[in-house]
């Protein structure tokens, strides 16, 4: 039989996360209280003796179900807002007498229920090798569809993200074209520091006259004010020659 | 202690997650509620499934835990077009329709 302690620590592991689906504002935190449901879900069929589905459990729903939500998330955007005004009246008090009178009547009704419990000596442990006598033997036909199921689902998948291309891809040829003729300096602009006597990213490279070049510093640096503009790295008698 | 206790436990995640999908109006966050809802039918059946000494209950978890993996990838790969098509997922959009 499941230790009584066992049991309220997997109720409390599985029901305190999960309500965060009702309270919690970010969903990332939601994806990861799920991730903690899951867990306790896994524990709590171990304690049923299917060890079998405890890891099926972890490897599918922790492992690679409530990972996808968290990239789909980040490629959604983490920061996306729920907007909280209703567009239907009162939905938030239909909707938690709806959810809460289905769960009171579950559970009113499945306490009532008292099952005889099959308890012998040595139970039936859902061992992997027990499973696949029963997956491979009975259910073999539904182990086949299931397969064809997840490759309709992956190729769905892929079908659904394409983004079909409206405009012809532009070569690099085209783009060097284009951009010549808009005017741009055909040459590499130099690195910073190279002719310089530092090799910082911070200070400008010097021209073959001594002069800084100052755009050859990248514009981020520019824009944070980090960067230096090399006239102390000269001997004392050029820096005059220099402005900025 | 008897497993019927963990069929209570998988009736009271079952309404946590069916009120998220009523209550939440991110896409996301409702999927989630289903995914939650469909771990509870998965408790509820290994828990039947040790009450009467049967490996059946298992092997159906087995097969609704496949039917999920399948369902989240199409369900999120349509959040995603959702999302190309509108820059947002939010579940009230479609009220716009009404005009």
């Amino acid at each position: 039989m499941v230790n009584d302690v066992l049991f309220w620590v997997i109720a409390a592991v599985t029901v305190i996360p999960a309500t965060s689906l009702l309270f919690a504002r970010k969903a990332v935190h939601i994806a990861m209280s799920i991730v903690m449901v899951m867990v306790g879900l896994a524990t709590a069929y171990v304690a049923l003796e299917a060890p079998f589905l405890g890891i099926v459990q972890i490897v599918v729903y922790t492992g690679a179900v409530m990972m996808l939500f968290l990239f789909v998330l980040m490629l959604v955007g983490v920061d996306q807002r729920e907007e909280l005004k209703e567009t239907l009246k009162g939905q938030r008090w239909i909707a938690f007498f709806a959810a809460g009178g289905i769960g009171t009547l579950l559970v009113v009704q499945i306490s009532r229920v008292t099952m005889p419990v099959y308890r012998p000596d040595n139970p039936l442990v859902g061992e992997p090798d027990v499973i696949a006598v029963v997956l491979f033997g009975k259910y073999v036909l539904v182990m086949e569809v299931l397969g064809a199921l997840l490759i309709i689902a992956a190729v769905g998948a892929l079908v659904l993200t394409h983004v079909p291309r409206l405009t012809p891809r532009q070569t690099q040829n085209e783009r060097a074209r284009a951009r010549v003729l808009a005017g741009a300096n055909p040459v590499n602009k130099p690195m910073p520091g190279v002719y310089a006597r530092h090799n910082a990213l911070d200070v400008p490279a010097l021209d073959p006259e001594g002069k800084p070049i100052p755009e050859s510093i990248s514009r981020v640096l520019k824009a944070r004010g980090q960067t230096r503009d090399g006239k102390e790295f000269l001997p004392p008698s050029k820096s005059e020659g220099i402005e900025q | 202690m008897n497993p019927m206790n963990f069929v209570i436990l998988a009736a009271i995640l079952f309404s946590i997650g069916a009120s998220a999908v009523l209550l939440r109006r991110n896409a996301i966050v409702a999927f989630m509620g289903v995914e939650l809802m469909l771990n509870a039918a998965n408790l509820a059946l290994v828990a039947f499934s040790r009450l009467h000494g049967q490996l059946e209950g298992q092997v159906m978890a087995f097969f609704v835990m496949v039917v999920a993996a399948a369902e989240v990838v199409v369900g999120l790969a349509l959040i995603i077009a959702v999302f190309r098509a509108r820059t947002n997922i939010s579940l009230d959009e479609p009220a716009e329709l009404r005009g």
